[in-house]
C-alpha cells in the first residue's frame, strides 16, 4: 500500500516539476523577447519552416475534413429534411473545434517533432554548450524565434485550415449531395459568428505555445546521445498531441461562456 | 590584468605562477554527479599567458573542471576567479561577459552543423553585431590562414575529417581574440601527424596571440610539447603541479605508472 502511494506521490510530483519547468520556459522566453534583441532572419526562417511547409498538410487536413464532415451530416440530417443545415454545422465545428485541434494535431507532429529532435541533436552534440561559450543564451537563439514562428504561424494555419474546410464541405454538400446551396449558404452566414472565429484564432494561439515550450523543453533536456533524441522526439509529439487534446476541452468550456455557441 | 583575490582555500602549488599575475584561479572546487563526486576540491592557478596542461585518467573529471572554467557547470561547492572575477552565482547572461573573453575548443569541435565553416567562424563576429561583410570575411580568412584551412569557406562540417572540425572549432573560438583559450582533448582520436599539427597550432596561436591556454589531454606526447605546466588530477584532487621536467624527473610511483602507461600501480 505504501508503495502504491509512493507510487503516485513520485508521478505527482514529476509532473509537477514538468509543469514547473514549462513555466520556468515561458518565462524566460517572454522576457527574452520584450528585453533582448530580434534575430530577424531566424524568425523569418522559422515562418518558412512553420507556416510555409505546412501548407500542403493543413490544406489535405482541413479539406478532408471538412468533405467527410458535410457528408456524415447530410446523411443523418437529411433523413429529418434539415439537408440545407448541414453547413451552419460544418461551419461552427470547424471554427470551434476541428481546426484548432486538427492543425494542431498535424503542426505537432510536423514542427514539434522536428523541433525536438533538432534542438536535441544540438544538446547531445555539445552544439548548445558551444553557443552558451560563445555568449550566446540558447532561448535567445533557439526558442524564441520558434516561438514567435509559432505564435504567428498557427492562428494562420487554423485560419487557413477552417477556410479549406468549409470550402470542401460546401462543395461535396453542393456538387456530390445536391443540397440547395443558397438555403446552404444563407444557414452557415447564420450561424456563424465572429466570436466563432475569435475562439478559433485564441485556441490556435494558445495551441502553438504549448507545442513550441513542450517541444523545445524536450529538446533542451535531452541527454544519452541518439536513443534519447528519439525519446525526445516521441515524448514532444505525444505530450503536445495530449496537452492539445486536455486544453482543448478546458478552453471550450471556459471561452463557450465569453463566446457563447449558437444564434443568440 | 587584475591580480588575483585573495584566496578562500590556501594553493597547494608554491610555484612561479603563484607569484605571477594569475589569469585563473579555482579554490576548493568541488563537483558531484548523481551519487559520483568527480572533484573534490580542486586548487588550481594558470598565470597570464601561461599553456597549463591538466593530465589524468579517463573518466577523472578533467573535462568536467574545463567546463566550469567556462561556467558550462556549477559547482556544488568553491570559487573559480577569471581575470580577479567569481563567475560563481553568476546568471546565465552576467556570465556572457566573462566568456566573451574565453574561448573554448570542445573535444567534438561541436560545429554547428547546419551551418558552413564561414558561417561557423564568422557566428562569434556577427553575434557581437559585427555587420561590415567584408571585415567580416577578412577575419575568417586571416583564422583559416591561422588553423591552415584556407580555401575551406563553403564546406559543411558533415564533409570534414575529426582533425579539420577541430581547426575549425579552434578558429570559430579564437575569432573574437580570448585572452584564454581552454582545449578539451585537442588530440584525441586523431593520428599523430595530425595530433602533432595540432600541437604546433596551439604553441602558433599562444606565441602569436600571447593567450592563456588550459589544455585538457591525457596524451602525454601532445602535454610535453605544448605545457609551461602541467597538472595531473588524480581521484578528484591536484596530485600534481609543475613542469614538464618536474613531472618527467618525478620518482612518484602513481606518476610514473600514468607516464608509463601501466595499469596497476608499481607492479
Amino acid at each position: 500500500m505504501t508503495r502504491f502511494f509512493t507510487a503516485i506521490g513520485a508521478a505527482v510530483i514529476s509532473l509537477l516539476t514538468y509543469v514547473g519547468e514549462l513555466v520556468v520556459l515561458g518565462v524566460a522566453t517572454f522576457g527574452s523577447i520584450f528585453t533582448q534583441k530580434l534575430r530577424w532572419r531566424l524568425f523569418l526562417d522559422q515562418i518558412v519552416e512553420i507556416g510555409l511547409r505546412s501548407q500542403l498538410v493543413v490544406v489535405i487536413t482541413g479539406a478532408f475534413t471538412g468533405a467527410v464532415f458535410a457528408a456524415q451530416t447530410f446523411f443523418q440530417f437529411n433523413k429529418l429534411g434539415m439537408g440545407s443545415a448541414v453547413g451552419a454545422v460544418v461551419s461552427v465545428s470547424i471554427c470551434r473545434e476541428l481546426g484548432p485541434v486538427l492543425t494542431a494535431l498535424m503542426v505537432t507532429g510536423r514542427v514539434g517533432a522536428s523541433m525536438s529532435a533538432e534542438i536535441g541533436t544540438m544538446k547531445v552534440t555539445e552544439q548548445i554548450d558551444a553557443l552558451r561559450a560563445l555568449a550566446v543564451h540558447p532561448i535567445d537563439y533557439l526558442v524564441v524565434p520558434r516561438a514567435l514562428g509559432m505564435m504567428v504561424s498557427m492562428p494562420l494555419l487554423v485560419a487557413e485550415c477552417i477556410g479549406v474546410g468549409i470550402a470542401a464541405g460546401y462543395a461535396v454538400a453542393i456538387g456530390l449531395l445536391e443540397v440547395n446551396g443558397t438555403y446552404y449558404m444563407a444557414n452557415m452566414v447564420r450561424w456563424t459568428q465572429m466570436r466563432d472565429i475569435v475562439m478559433a484564432l485564441s485556441k490556435a494561439f494558445c495551441f502553438a505555445l504549448l507545442i513550441v515550450f513542450i517541444s523545445c523543453h524536450k529538446g533542451l533536456t535531452t541527454r544519452e546521445g541518439a536513443v534519447g533524441v528519439g525519446r525526445a522526439t516521441t515524448q514532444a509529439v505525444v505530450d503536445s498531441s495530449l496537452a492539445v487534446l486536455i486544453f482543448n476541452f478546458f478552453m471550450t468550456m471556459g471561452l463557450n461562456i465569453v463566446f457563447p455557441a449558437g444564434y443568440q | 590584468m587584475i591580480e588575483a583575490p585573495p584566496p578562500a582555500v590556501a594553493p597547494v602549488q608554491k610555484t612561479s605562477a603563484t607569484r605571477r599575475k594569475l589569469m585563473i584561479a579555482v579554490r576548493g572546487l568541488t563537483k558531484a554527479i548523481e551519487a559520483q563526486k568527480i572533484l573534490r576540491g580542486v586548487d588550481l592557478d594558470v598565470a597570464t599567458g601561461e599553456t597549463l596542461v591538466i593530465i589524468g585518467r579517463s573518466g577523472g573529471g578533467k573535462s568536467v573542471l574545463l567546463k566550469h572554467l567556462v561556467g558550462l557547470m556549477q559547482p556544488d561547492d568553491g570559487e573559480i576567479w577569471i581575470e580577479g572575477e567569481n563567475i560563481l552565482g553568476l546568471s546565465e547572461r552576467k556570465l556572457a561577459d566573462i566568456r566573451r573573453k574565453v574561448g573554448i575548443l570542445f573535444q567534438s569541435g561541436a560545429l554547428f552543423d547546419s551551418m558552413t565553416v564561414e558561417e561557423n567562424i564568422a557566428f562569434p563576429l556577427h553575434e557581437a553585431g559585427e555587420r561590415d561583410t567584408e571585415a567580416i570575411r577578412k577575419r575568417v580568412d586571416e583564422m583559416l590562414e591561422v588553423v591552415e584551412l584556407e580555401g575551406q569557406h563553403d564546406k559543411m562540417p558533415v564533409n570534414l575529417s575529426g582533425g579539420m572540425k577541430k581547426r575549425v572549432g579552434l578558429a570559430r573560438s579564437i575569432v573574437r581574440r580570448p585572452s584564454v583559450v581552454l582545449y578539451d582533448e585537442p588530440t584525441a582520436g586523431l593520428d599523430p601527424v595530425v595530433s602533432d599539427s595540432i600541437n604546433r597550432l596551439i604553441r602558433r596561436l599562444q606565441e602569436r596571440f600571447h593567450v592563456t591556454s588550459v589544455v585538457v589531454t591525457h596524451d602525454m606526447k601532445s602535454a610535453f610539447h605544448i605545457a609551461d605546466h602541467i597538472a595531473y588530477l588524480h581521484e578528484g584532487q591536484i596530485y600534481f603541479y609543475g613542469t614538464s621536467v618536474e613531472l618527467q624527473q618525478s620518482t612518484d610511483p602513481l606518476l610514473q605508472d600514468f607516464l608509463l602507461g601501466r595499469s596497476e600501480c608499481g607492479v
